[in-house]
C-alpha cells in the first residue's frame, strides 16, 4: 500500500425522494488499500460504493479518480468494477463468455481472452468449468465467477457489495480468506461494503463505520475496535458496557460514583462522558477485593465463554468470563486504567451499552430482523 | 355430489363447444343444404382454396398479422422497458393505463379508431381508409398484449445485471442487447405469438377500420353471410379456428414452461 490517493469523495450529498441519504461524506482511499464500509441497512454505504462505481450521481460534492474530477463520467468509462449482491451473472451465458464478457466488449484478441479467463478461473479456483452454465452453479461457485469476471477487466479498484451475504457461515470464512489473498496478490484497492463487524475486522486495512448518512469513524480495525469514537460505533463494533461518567482531570474518571485512573486526556475539567468497558476486559474477584460488588442476573453459555449479565446498582452490564459464576451469586469487579475508555458525549449517548432488555431470544430475533433489512436493501 | 359437477361441467362445455363442432362436422358435409348429412366430403375446402375474394383476404390477414406482430413486439417491448424503468406510482401508472384498452369494449376502440382516421384523413388527405389504417389499428390493439407479456420476465430478472454489463464497460444500448434483451426474450416471444393471434382473430376493430378496398378474412366472411351462405364458409370458419386454438396452445405450453423453469431455480 502506498499514500497515493486513488479515490476521493468531497462533501458529497445524496437524497431520494427528498429524504437525505448521505450527508456532506468526505472519503478518501488510497491505491492498495482494503476498505471497508461497514454499517446498519440504510446507513448509505451501498450509495456510498455506486456513487464510486458511477450508477448514482451525487446531488452535490466531487467525485475525484486519480486526481481527476469523474462526476460526469458513465459507468462504462470507469476503471472499477464491481461485483454485486447476488453476483448478477449472465444466466444466457456459460463461465467463459460471463468472464470474456467484458473483454469482448473491448474487442480483444481471441487468444488473449483466452488467456485472461483461463488464468481468471485459475486464480477463483474454477479451473475445468468453462463451458458450464452459471445457473446450475453453487451459490460458492457464482460468487467465484462473478470476482473473476470483475477482475478479468483488470480495475483498478475492485467494488464488493455485501458478496458474501447469500453465502452460509462456513462458506463465508473461507471467501473471506480467500478474497483478502486476492487482493493481496493483485495489489489493487478494494472497497467493501457489509454489515458484518467480524467480516470488516477481519478483512480490513481502514474500517468506515457509518450510520444515518454520516461517517461515524476512520480508521484501522483496532483503532476503531479500541478507541471508538461514540456510543454508536462502540455499540456496533462488538459488545459494549456504555456507562455515564464525568472526567474529573487528565487520566482520572468519577463512575458509580467511584474515581477510576484511566489512559485518556484532553478533556475539559469535570466534563460529561461516555465510559466504555468492553466485556472481555472484566476481571472477576471475590466481592470485598472488587472496586463495585454487583449480582449475577443471567448466564448463557457461548462455547469460549459465558455471557454472564450482572446488576450494578441498577445498571446491567455484561461480563465475558471462562468461569462460571451462578444465576444470584454476588461478585466484584476490578477495573484496570486500559480496560476503561473514555468517549465525547454525541447524539447516540443513552442509547446503547445498557444490557437490562439483554436475553438470549432478544438477540437471536435482532439477527434476523438485520438480515432481512439486508434482504430489503438487496431489493432496493 | 362428484358426478353432479362432472355432468354440470360437461353441460358447460357443451353449450360451449356444440357450435363449433356442429361447424366443423359441416365443413365435410357433401350436401349445400345445412341440416342434411350427405356424406364426407373435402370439396369445400378444395372450393375454398379456388375462391380468390377468399384467398385474396387470407393473404392481406396473414400480411397484416406478421406486420402488426413484429412492429408491436418492438414498440410494446421498448414499451414494457421503460415502464419497468419508472419509480412505484407512476410505473403503476402506466400499466392501468396499459391495461385499460384490453378491457375496453372493442367496438368502442374501433370506432374511436375510425373517427380518428376519417378525422386525418379529411383534414391532410392522409390515411385514407384501408390497408395502412387497418395495421396501424392491428398494431394499436396489440401493443398492451406485448407488454404484458414482456413486463413479469423484466421483474424476474436481477436488476444489476443490466449495471454489471454497463460495469464490464458495455455502452447502453448494446449492454441492453447482449444481457436485458436475452433475458426477457421468452416473454418477447409469447408476446408476438399473441399479438399475431389477436389480429389473425379480430373482427370488430377491423370492420370499422378496413376501407372497401383491404378487407381481412373476418370481415370478408361477415359480407358473405349477406349472401346466401355456403359451406365455405364452414371450411373457412374450421381452418381459423384450427389456427387460432393451435397458436394459443403454444402460448400456453410456452406459459407453462416458464413457470416450471423457475420453480426449478429456486
Amino acid at each position: 500500500m502506498n499514500e497515493k490517493k486513488i479515490i476521493e469523495l468531497r462533501d458529497i450529498a445524496v437524497s431520494f425522494d427528498g429524504e437525505p441519504v448521505l450527508k456532506n461524506l468526505n472519503l478518501s482511499i488510497s491505491d492498495g488499500e482494503f476498505v471497508t464500509l461497514l454499517g446498519p441497512s440504510g446507513c448509505g454505504k451501498t450509495t456510498t460504493l455506486r456513487i464510486i462505481a458511477g450508477f448514482i450521481t451525487p446531488d452535490s460534492g466531487d467525485v475525484f479518480f486519480d486526481g481527476k474530477r469523474v462526476n460526469d463520467l458513465p459507468a462504462y468509462k470507469r476503471t472499477v468494477n464491481t461485483i454485486f449482491q447476488r453476483y448478477a451473472l449472465f444466466p444466457h451465458l456459460n463461465v467463459y463468455e460471463n468472464v470474456a464478457f467484458g473483454m469482448r466488449v473491448q474487442k480483444k484478441s481471441n487468444q488473449e481472452i483466452e488467456e485472461t479467463v483461463t488464468k481468471m478461473l485459475e486464480l477463483v479456483n474454477l479451473k475445468g468449468f468453462e463451458k458450464r452454465s452459471v445457473a446450475k452453479l453453487s451459490g460458492g461457485q457464482q460468487q467465484r465467477v462473478a470476482i473473476a469476471r470483475a477482475l478479468a477487466n483488470n480495475p483498478r479498484v475492485l467494488l464488493l457489495d455485501e458478496p458474501l451475504a447469500a453465502l452460509d457461515l462456513k462458506l463465508r470464512k473461507d471467501m473471506q480468506t480467500e478474497l483478502k489473498n486476492i487482493q493481496k496478490s493483485l495489489g489493487i484497492s478494494f472497497i467493501y461494503v457489509t454489515h458484518d463487524q467480524e467480516e470488516a475486522l477481519s478483512m480490513s486495512d481502514t474500517v468506515v463505520v457509518m450510520d444515518n448518512g454520516v461517517i461515524q469513524q476512520i480508521g484501522t480495525p483496532q483503532d476503531i475496535y479500541n478507541e471508538p469514537q461514540n456510543a454508536f460505533v462502540a455499540d456496533f463494533i462488538g459488545e459494549s458496557n456504555i456507562l455515564d461518567g464525568v472526567m474529573l482531570e487528565d487520566y482520572l474518571v468519577e463512575f458509580f460514583g467511584r474515581k477510576f485512573s484511566c489512559l485518556d486526556a484532553g478533556f475539559e475539567k469535570n466534563e460529561p462522558v461516555d465510559v466504555v468497558i468492553r466485556p472481555e476486559d472484566i476481571d472477576i474477584v471475590e466481592p470485598v477485593k472488587g472496586h463495585l460488588t454487583g449480582l449475577v442476573t443471567n448466564v448463557t453459555f457461548k462455547g469460549v465463554h459465558y455471557d454472564t449479565i450482572v446488576d450494578f446498582k441498577g445498571f446491567k452490564w455484561l461480563i465475558q468470563t471462562t468461569d462460571y459464576y451462578p444465576e444470584g451469586s454476588t461478585i466484584g469487579i476490578v477495573l484496570n486504567p486500559e480496560d476503561i475508555h473514555i468517549m465525547k458525549k454525541s447524539a447516540y449517548s443513552g442509547m446503547f451499552g445498557d444490557y437490562s432488555s439483554y436475553s438470549e431470544e432478544f438477540d437471536e430475533l435482532g439477527d434476523a430482523v438485520a438480515a432481512a433489512e439486508a434482504e430489503e436493501e438487496a431489493e432496493e | 355430489m362428484k358426478l353432479l359437477s362432472k355432468i354440470y361441467n360437461g353441460i358447460i362445455f357443451a353449450f360451449l363447444y356444440a357450435p363449433i363442432v356442429v361447424l366443423i362436422v359441416y365443413s365435410f358435409n357433401d350436401s349445400k343444404h345445412r341440416v342434411k348429412w350427405g356424406g364426407f366430403t373435402l370439396d369445400w375446402y378444395k372450393e375454398l382454396f379456388h375462391n380468390e375474394l377468399i384467398m385474396e383476404a387470407l393473404w392481406l390477414t396473414l400480411q397484416i398479422a406478421v406486420l402488426a406482430a413484429v412492429i408491436s413486439t418492438i414498440i410494446g417491448t421498448m414499451a414494457a422497458v421503460g415502464i419497468y424503468s419508472m419509480n412505484g406510482r407512476l410505473r403503476n401508472l402506466m400499466m392501468g393505463v396499459n391495461n385499460i384498452p384490453m378491457v375496453n369494449p372493442e367496438i368502442v376502440t374501433g370506432i374511436s379508431m375510425m373517427l380518428m382516421f376519417v378525422a386525418i384523413y379529411r383534414a391532410t388527405g392522409f390515411l385514407r381508409p384501408g390497408f395502412l389504417t387497418l395495421l396501424l389499428a392491428h398494431i394499436t390493439f396489440c401493443i398492451p398484449y406485448v407488454v404484458l407479456q414482456v413486463m413479469p420476465k423484466l421483474r424476474q430478472m436481477n436488476k444489476h445485471m443490466y449495471e454489471a454489463a454497463l460495469d464490464l464497460g458495455c455502452r447502453p444500448v448494446p449492454a441492453f442487447f447482449k444481457v436485458v434483451l436475452p433475458e426477457i426474450m421468452p416473454g418477447v416471444i409469447t408476446g408476438a405469438l399473441m399479438a399475431f393471434t389477436m389480429s389473425l382473430d379480430d373482427f370488430v376493430i377491423s370492420y370499422f377500420n378496413s376501407g372497401a378496398s383491404a378487407q381481412n378474412l373476418s370481415v370478408t366472411i361477415y359480407s358473405m353471410t349477406k349472401k346466401p351462405i355456403t359451406p365455405e364458409i364452414n371450411a373457412l370458419s374450421t381452418l381459423m379456428f384450427g389456427t387460432v386454438l393451435l397458436l394459443l396452445i403454444i402460448v400456453n405450453i410456452r406459459q407453462v414452461r416458464d413457470l416450471n423453469k423457475q420453480k426449478e431455480r429456486r
